[in-house]
């Protein structure tokens, strides 16, 4: 097995088991909570607009806005951590078909493995800073490593068939 | 048919009832159910709880009309069970297919877990049972709610779904352990996989392959054009719609809710296009490791593999079509769907017949 396949089988089952540590977690202590948060701002935003009360009725429309913000990306970073992570498991077992010399292999593994670590962190940190450039930024360039990664697997698959 | 002759190198590679059979039968098995139970679930209830839910908003806008407090709050108590009902089929098909990948996916890397058959195929056997009781708990959350439980927010059903992703877990952190003795001794614990250039496998990797970066530039897109946007929209819209209807404005209340139902629906059909788009991607790309177990006619392989990417192309097209072209488009992504659990189907029984083959040889042997 190579150093690529290596990194990217190792990596990605560790990527999936925390993943899945961070889901069952987050399942466990959070979502339940959250899921009342969200449910129960959102009715109290009608509720208080019932009463009359524009200010309150806002104020929990606002609370429905962060609190679903907050939980989509948690369970969206939760599915791409364990999804990207399955995706390398594969690649790393059939790694040796990509039709670069190893170096590139291991620059594109080490990329695959970065932008699917990065990528759903830096989600999940746009939970504690809500509209932080910063970390949209990060995204951005974390996704954008890991389709450039997974472009060049392409790529290379597609070499090796030419070649053949 | 050709196969035995064929199927003889490899037959050290699928010993009977051992881990990688176990984890090959379960894992398609698994896909192909959270499959169909997510057709299912399209047809029979995506749309009727999509519809309730847009009754249920025009009604608590209503009742905020009428000064009725409680009347809001009994309305969202229906709403919430509503969302939890669709919320917790979703995760049961998403859980059920995820379970079943990551099967196939330990199948692969089988020879590369150093430890004893025994101990490998206990695992096996072990994620089975928790990918399978994970979706039937996460189903049955709704149904059985907290009757009986010691838990002030937590039922019984979500004990179940809890204890068998914990299964889960444990089962791949051994598997990893296991991973981590071969990088030591770096010999492989049994064959590796056969390796073949047929094709059927061919065309599998490479379609999955485009289908997955397909998938990611979708997901990409959306995130950049339209995410932040639809999250502004939606509590803007809400706002709109409490404001109206506190003026008692029920008209344009209602025309605010049909507004909610039209992004909700352009959010989900979306992100069900990226999802689907990369899932069966890795599906083909994971069936083509499993060609050489599948004891078809070439010809045969061929139309499965056709079907399948064909299936898996249709549903998320035909998904985002559905803003535009509404039910038709839904039909024709659910007949989508089922072109894939079709040839999942074929593959299986493929599988199937080459075992029976396999171990008829074996008997008849010994």
């Amino acid at each position: 097995m190579t150093g690529s396949s290596r990194l990217l089988i190792f990596g990605g089952l560790a990527l999936a088991s925390f993943g899945m540590l961070y889901g069952l977690h987050y399942a466990l202590l959070v979502e339940h909570q959250t899921l009342d948060r969200l449910g129960g701002s959102l009715a109290q935003a009608f509720a208080q607009a019932a009463d009359r009360h524009p200010a309150q009725s806002r104020a929990a429309l606002d609370a429905y806005g962060e609190t679903k913000y907050d939980y989509v990306r948690q369970v969206d970073a939760h599915s791409h951590w364990i999804g990207l992570a399955m995706l390398m498991i594969v690649l790393g077992v059939l790694f040796e078909r990509v039709s670069f010399a190893e170096s590139i292999r291991q620059a594109i593994a080490l990329s695959l493995l970065v932008g699917s670590g990065v990528f759903p962190l830096s989600v999940i940190l746009q939970t504690y800073h809500h509209g932080a450039m910063g970390l949209k930024a990060l995204a951005v360039a974390s996704s954008a490593l890991v389709i450039g990664a997974m472009a060049a697997t392409a790529w290379g698959f597609a070499r090796q068939r030419t070649a053949a | 048919m050709n196969a035995v002759a064929t199927t003889r190198p490899i037959s050290a590679t699928f010993a009977p009832m051992g881990a990688r059979r176990l984890l090959v039968f379960g894992g398609i098995a698994l896909v192909a159910g959270g499959m169909l139970f997510g057709d299912i679930f399209a047809v029979f209830t995506l749309h009727q709880n999509a519809s309730q839910q847009g009754a249920a908003l025009i009604a608590a806008s209503q009742a905020v009309a009428k000064n009725d407090a409680d009347g809001v709050n009994r309305i969202f108590g229906s709403l919430g069970s509503l969302l939890e009902d669709r919320g917790t089929k979703v995760d049961a098909h998403v859980h059920m297919i995820g379970a079943g990948y990551l099967a196939l996916l330990l199948a692969l890397v089988q020879p590369f877990v150093a430890l004893a058959s025994g101990v490998k195929k206990t695992l096996a056997a072990l994620f089975i049972a928790g990918g399978t009781l994970l979706p039937i708990g996460i189903f049955l959350i709704h149904y059985v709610g907290l009757a009986y439980s010691p838990f002030p927010v937590i039922g019984w059903a979500s004990v179940l779904a809890d204890s068998a992703g914990a299964l889960l877990i444990i089962v791949l952190i051994a598997e990893a352990w296991g991973f981590r003795l071969y990088l030591r001794t770096r010999e492989l614990s049994e064959s590796p996989l056969p390796e073949d250039d047929t094709w059927a496998r061919r065309a599998l990797l490479s379609g999955g392959t485009l289908l997955v970066l397909l998938g990611f530039l979708h997901g990409a897109w959306y995130a950049g054009a339209y995410l932040y946007q639809h999250e502004r929209m939606e509590t803007g819209i809400l706002q709109d719609m409490i404001t109206a209807a506190s003026t008692n404005d029920l008209a344009a209340a209602t025309a605010q809710v049909n507004e909610f139902g039209n992004l909700a629906g352009a959010r989900a059909v979306n992100i069900a296009a990226h999802s689907h788009l990369i899932d069966f991607g890795l599906l083909a790309m994971l069936l083509s490791f499993v060609q050489p177990y599948v004891f078809l006619h070439e010809k045969w392989k061929r139309r499965w593999t056709q079907v399948l990417l064909a299936g898996s192309l249709i549903l998320p097209v035909f998904v985002l079509l559905e803003l535009k072209l509404g039910l038709i488009a839904g039909g024709v992504a659910d007949f989508g769907g089922l072109m894939v659990i079709v040839a999942l189907v074929g593959m299986l029984v493929g599988v199937l017949r080459y075992t029976g083959t396999l171990d008829a040889t074996v008997g008849g042997a010994s």
